[in-house]
């Protein structure tokens, strides 16, 4: 029997709890009624709820997203597929994207962790690229929360867990604390693939007739509506959610990588489409939506690990591990054999029809009988009612009175939990595997070797949400800015980004204006900096009992560096050196670290960005950097130009002697203001005069600062702070947190 | 000279080795699949870093029992030389090959850095290229790197021998804080009593390019090459 000749005779009938407990509202079922003419099934229901929630329908985000550029004449594919493809020269290709996992990894910080790298690596694979890099940038609540140590534990753990057994570096990121993310900690993985120009995959299905194939692992209960989760806040009983977590191998990943790169390099595969959130339904549904095709698939034919799963289990599993490819027909022996071969599952569970349905059959019944586009690319779209932040006072630096001397402050801002050494973190992941990495984390970007080189890639990710909370279009404007700078820091020419935009509640105006106001700030910024955004991923809802998270919107950078042994690192190289700031100093506090972890303070609006200074000041430096005259360079970010240093010195042994500040700064503002668009580079004193020409002609403001010298820093009226012991303050306080004791 | 690398599905440093030993060689060694139950002609065999078969049970310990490696120990007996990187070398003890097991790391964690080790003999095919006494910078990657053997079996191995490389301080003191991962009297690498199995949880070859910060891993692979070909 058909779902429509059940629904006619009333087999079932769908209450208001149960459209409720889909997260489906009142409007949405109505518009669901009104397309299917009939009341649906609990399986058709099911598909709905996952299609058209947040997490896979953009609903409150996809009106604004459009404003973000996303061309250029190096961008492939822009945002829409599994991943976003820029070319860089010899016929080949960067394929890269960023992804949330935030309310799994709080329920369940391991498994979540490791499934958000494994989802996001099966995003950059199944376009055809073989995985060369990963990042992350992490949020975890106040240290003092009693949550806290156990999430960063397993978060780290999961992340390291699954990338060092799948094998793939993991080459940079970012780690914050901050109490608004008490009880919503945030996972963003970001992975990075290099494929040949020629040959990249796509999920749009074409042909009628063409065999569905099921690959890579069973399918279970797990992860059963883990989609429409992240899209709903969480309360006291979060943590009851734990079994909405899918469980992570990332053994099969790596059979299913190599299966699927080996499988594509024959030639089988029309199109391609990997199970993320909402499993089944969602891979089939974008496939068949995408090439404007109907399917129809055959449930018994799908390899299942439990007995007895019924239709709505089946389709809205989580299990991980799992693709779902449009096969060329008079491949399908070869392409069994090759899955065969890595010992993974390969079922041919459907066919792509004429028709723009989606039909799902089970034991002999219809079960689900839908119209695929009104599913897939005609989800409901909503324009939800923002308002703008209020404007917060600019803070006169002269208006506050330094508590501590400038050596002290130092040494607290380096041991803080922000601007502390996160070598604890990156040590518990393999940075090294595929043996091309040529800077190590802890620098200003990941610098790592295409192939046999010349080329390289550097990448990071960057974000200030503090900043995006104090005014969210300069905070959107500074995430991109940064992450163009910290690429810019080691040589390379920034190409494009993905963003990860993690929010608030948009049904509550404020938070809507965090999201519009931060999408505004990005797409500014990446048009002035010629830095489009191929992909992204947005996750909404990261709210617990009614607070949100800080608008936290990840930027994830790529770059090109034409030869990577020219590439710049932070660590001064000799003693005698001049060390010269780049750009120009106001002594900008407002939200500042100084202000925040010095004297106590998140107040006041946070710097502007100046999107053409920080233009002229970053080609200016990769210049310098490509001609070799420079021999170390850092970007000026949190914490300013004394953090900057120390973390030069720190990463090289070698220390400095530092000059005042002009008469016009106050010394903190000279210090540990945060103004954006600098950097500090040293040179050899025989450049000195030909660098000061040709910063004037750039039109970039330099300022020589000191020379490096001994084994210590040395600021004027200051105790003389050794870097040894500056070293154990930085490197010393994230271990003997997690061992129980600092916070 | 003719090496082979072996695949187990879940290695996943093959390709780095192979990289490292085609540099030595000036040729690419065989890669030999593990449901393949013969080996090509070798001089030298290579099991490489990974999680074997995914490594939830002990590692090592289902690739132990894979075809291939059944062919791996009759030619180990008769007198091959076998080199194991990190799951390789987990392997090899699974296997029988080499003395002690390899435990969970002290900090019951997993840990990617360089560490310096001391080259405890240079007369071996493995290490000729190396100075006596000489500290080597290797990364090491791993989770389950902890030598253990009982006092006994340490004793024998220290009388015979056959403890290839400890980790040290960078002047060569053998140091509790030179120890990353709890080893028992800080070994590294393991030799079998004829010296031509060496199991180790370092990885020289990803220290074999100056373009990446380090040459000291080379240097067994070309003293592999001097003394094979």
């Amino acid at each position: 029997m058909t779902v429509a000749a059940r629904a006619a005779k009333g087999a079932h009938s769908i209450t208001d709890e149960t459209v409720a407990e889909h997260g489906l509202n009142a409007d949405e079922y109505r518009r669901l009624l009104k397309e299917l003419g009939r009341e649906p099934s609990l399986t058709e229901l099911g598909i709905f709820s996952v299609m058209w929630s947040e997490h896979c329908s953009y609903k409150s985000s996809r009106l604004h997203l459009k404003k973000l550029p996303t061309t250029a004449p190096w961008v492939i594919q822009g945002p829409g597929e599994n991943a976003g493809v820029i070319a860089i020269g010899d016929g080949l290709a960067v394929v890269f994207k960023m992804e949330s996992h935030n309310h799994p990894s709080y329920i369940e910080p391991y498994q979540g962790a490791a499934t958000g790298v494994g989802g996001i690596l099966r995003d950059v694979f199944t376009m055809g690229a073989r995985p060369i890099a990963c990042l992350n940038a992490l949020s975890f609540g106040d240290p003092k929360h009693p949550k806290t140590r156990h999430l960063v534990s397993g978060v780290v753990a999961g992340v390291g867990g699954y990338g060092n057994s799948f094998g793939v570096p993991t080459v940079g990121g970012s780690v914050r604390f901050h109490t608004r993310y008490d009880g919503n900690n945030l996972v963003n993985a970001m992975a990075v693939g290099l494929a040949e120009t020629d040959k990249i995959f796509y999920a749009a299905a074409s042909g009628v007739g063409m065999p569905i194939v099921y690959l890579g692992s069973k399918t279970g209960r797990d992860g059963i509506h883990g989609a429409s989760m992240a899209s709903a806040e969480f309360g006291e009983d979060s943590e009851s959610k734990r079994p909405t977590v899918q469980v992570g191998d990332p053994f099969s990943e790596k059979l299913l990588l190599e299966a699927c790169l080996e499988i594509m390099a024959k030639d089988c595969v029309i199109a391609i489409q990997d199970m993320g959130a909402a499993g089944l339904t969602c891979s089939a549904v974008e496939m068949g939506a995408k090439g404007d095709l109907g399917v129809r698939l055959d449930l018994d034919k799908v390899p299942t690990r439990e007995t007895a799963m019924t239709a709505y289990e089946m389709m809205l599993s989580e299990s991980q591990e799992r693709m779902l490819m449009v096969l060329k027909p008079e491949k399908e022996k070869e392409a069994e054999d090759i899955f065969r071969k890595w010992g993974l599952d390969f079922a041919i569970v459907g066919e792509t029809t004429p028709d723009k349905r989606f039909v799902v059959r089970h034991a002999g019944s219809e079960m689900a009988n839908l119209p695929i586009k009104e599913l897939g690319d005609e989800a409901p779209v909503y324009d939800r009612p923002h308002s703008a932040s209020p404007r917060l006072p600019v803070i006169d630096p002269a208006s506050i009175e330094p508590p501590m001397p400038h050596a002290d402050a130092l040494e607290k801002l380096l041991s803080s939990p922000d601007l502390c050494s996160k070598r604890w973190v990156w040590e518990q992941y393999d940075h090294l595997i595929l043996g091309n990495t040529v800077q190590r984390p802890g620098g200003d970007a990941a610098v790592v070797r295409v192939k046999e080189g010349p080329k390289g890639l550097a990448m990071t990710t960057d974000v200030t949400p503090r900043y995006c909370e104090a005014d969210p279009f300069e905070g959107g404007k500074q995430a991109v800015a940064e992450t163009w700078r910290n690429l810019s820091a080691v040589g390379a020419k920034p190409l494009a980004v993905t963003d990860n935009l993690n929010f608030g509640n948009p049904e509550r105006p404020e938070i809507m204006g965090q999201l519009v106001g931060c999408i505004q700030g990005i797409a500014t910024a990446c048009k002035a900096l010629e830095f489009p955004v191929v992909s992204g991923n947005v996750s909404l809802y990261n709210e617990t009992n009614g607070r949100a998270i800080l608008p936290t919107p990840s930027i994830g950078g790529v770059g090109l560096i034409d030869d990577f042994t020219n590439s710049a690192s932070i660590a001064f190289k000799a003693a005698d050196e001049l060390i010269v700031l780049l750009g120009e100093t106001k002594g900008w506090m407002g939200q500042s670290m100084y202000l925040r972890e010095i004297c106590g303070r998140e107040e006041g609006a946070p710097p502007p960005v100046d999107l053409s200074a920080e233009r002229r000041t970053g080609d200016f430096v990769r210049a310098l950097i490509n001609e070799k005259v420079v021999t170390a360079v850092h970007d000026l970010s949190d914490g300013g130009l004394l953090v900057a240093i120390a973390e030069m010195a720190l990463a090289s042994g070698i220390g400095a002697k530092l000059y005042g500040p002009p008469a016009f700064l106050t010394e903190h503002g000279f210090w540990f203001g945060e103004d954006q668009a600098r950097y500090v580079v040293t040179i050899k004193p025989a450049q000195a005069d030909d660098l000061a020409v040709r910063a004037k002609a750039a039109g970039v403001p330099i300022r020589r600062i000191g020379v490096t010298h001994g084994a210590a820093l040395t600021l004027p009226g200051e105790r003389e702070l050794l870097l040894n012991a500056l070293r154990e303050r930085h490197e010393g306080w994230l271990p003997a947190y997690m061992a129980g004791g600092a916070s | 000279m003719k090496a082979s690398v072996v695949v187990f599905p879940g290695s996943n440093c093959d390709r780095d080795a192979a990289v490292a030993l085609e540099a030595a060689m000036g040729r690419p060694p065989a890669m030999v699949w593990h449901g393949d139950a013969e080996l090509p002609k070798s001089d030298l065999i290579v099991l490489p870093g990974g999680f074997s078969y995914g490594d939830y049970l002990r590692s090592g310990a289902m690739a132990a029992h894979s075809p291939v490696m059944r062919e791996v120990i009759k030619r180990a007996q008769a007198g091959t030389p076998v080199l194991g990187i990190c799951n390789g070398f987990q392997v090899l003890t699974e296997a029988g090959l080499l003395p002690g097991v390899l435990m969970r790391n002290a900090t019951l964690k997993f840990i990617c850095k360089d560490v310096h080790l001391r080259v405890e003999r240079t007369d071996t095919a493995f290490t000729r290229h190396y100075a006596k006494r000489e500290v080597v910078r290797f990364p090491i990657a791993h989770k389950d790197g902890s030598y253990f053997a009982d006092e006994a079996t340490l004793d024998r191995l220290e009388g015979e021998g056959q403890v290839a490389f400890r980790y040290c301080e960078t002047d060569g003191r053998i140091t509790a804080a030179a120890n990353p991962n709890g080893s028992r009297r800080n070994i590294a690498g393991v030799y079998n009593e004829t010296r031509t199995v060496l199991g180790l949880m370092p990885h020289p070859e990803r220290l074999a390019d100056a373009a990446l910060g380090g040459t000291d891993g080379i240097k067994m692979f070309l003293s592999l090459v001097e003394t094979l070909n």
